[in-house]
């Protein structure tokens, strides 16, 4: 049952991998509709990225995720190197929890 | 895997290591979580290798602690199906061959499809999508093994604020884009539908949703009467 269970999940993750990059040959896409795609995929991963900064299984998280996310982000817009970027968010967020914010 | 390392410089490489970095952490704590929810240890192993999908698997291992597995299954699907629309952006970058093909989808993960978007080249792209692929799925697995040696004493990935990095990480990958008002537009409308939909609908919708922000970048339909 459970090695059932990660089969049929490897194997639909896999086939929703592989159905776009073998659709992608297949379907004449209008010029229109192409410039498109990586609009779509960026709503798609910003919508990851805010999801994720801002909510946990359907809740609104507390206050440190998205604090440090802000800063993150903030950096990003100042062009800030991609590292320091990451690392910021992760210390903000850190450090704000120990300092007992939720 | 070869051309890739000599087509990225020191600067990308860089970046895709760091990111590798809090993906390693993280697949720690999954492997911890996954042995001390009561999966053996090839359970969870076999699952990092052939899922690859950080969300999907937390999810999953979650609905089988609970006696749920349809939901693990249904959950990580409805996770993972952003990864259709991924693939048409991203097929270019993984390039024609049948054999890319069939290894490349395997590799895709959010980070690999954001950071081949940040690129200005198709070389640069097709780099930037295998490495950022291949180094994180070293870096998943390997911290699977860790944490599932380690149990307990890993800890919460959250104590280090790693749950605020990746999404950091993401928008940094995407701004650049976003210089661009009708791209702007998009994606900050599709990002607000899916926080707006988070609280109501099962995980993965809220994203898949957002693919509607889209429409705010049609071209204006000619005004007939001017």
């Amino acid at each position: 049952m459970l090695l059932a269970v990660i089969l049929v999940l490897a194997a639909g993750t896999y086939a929703f991998r592989l159905a776009g990059v073998a659709l992608r040959d297949r379907i004449q896409l209008p010029d229109r509709v192409r410039q498109l795609l990586p609009i779509g995929a960026a709503c798609l991963l910003a919508a990851l990225a805010a999801t994720a900064a801002l909510t946990d299984a359907g809740r609104f998280v507390g206050v440190s995720r998205p604090a440090g996310v802000l800063v993150g982000v903030v950096l990003a817009w100042r062009r800030a190197p991609f590292v320091v970027v990451v690392v910021a968010a992760a210390a903000t967020a850190a450090g704000l929890r120990l300092l007992g914010v939720p | 895997m070869r051309t890739a390392w000599r087509t990225a410089d020191a600067r990308l490489v860089r970046d895709i290591l760091a990111i590798a970095a809090a993906c390693c952490v993280i697949g720690v704590s999954f492997g911890a979580i996954a042995v001390a929810s009561g999966l053996p240890a090839w359970a969870v192993v076999t699952m990092s290798v052939l899922v690859f999908a950080g969300g999907a698997q937390f999810m999953a291992v979650g609905m089988l602690a609970a006696g749920n597995p349809l939901a693990a299954v249904l959950g990580g699907l409805l996770l993972n199906a952003r990864h259709l629309p991924f693939g048409l952006v991203v097929a270019d970058a993984i390039g024609p061959s049948w054999r890319a093909r069939l290894v490349g989808s395997h590799l895709m993960v959010d980070e690999a499809v954001a950071f081949a978007l940040a690129q200005d080249s198709p070389e640069r792209r097709r780099a930037a999508y295998w490495l950022t692929g291949g180094v994180l799925f070293v870096a998943w697995n390997s911290g699977t093994l860790a944490g599932i040696a380690l149990g307990e004493a890993a800890g919460d990935p959250a104590r280090y604020g790693l749950d605020a990095a990746f999404p950091a990480g993401l928008v940094a990958l995407i701004l650049p884009s976003l210089r661009d008002p009708t791209t702007r537009r998009a994606v900050l409308a599709g990002a607000a539908v899916a926080v707006l939909a988070a609280p109501f609908l099962p995980a993965g919708v809220p994203v898949l949703l957002a693919v509607f922000g889209v429409v705010l970048a049609l071209p204006a339909r000619k005004e007939v009467d001017a």
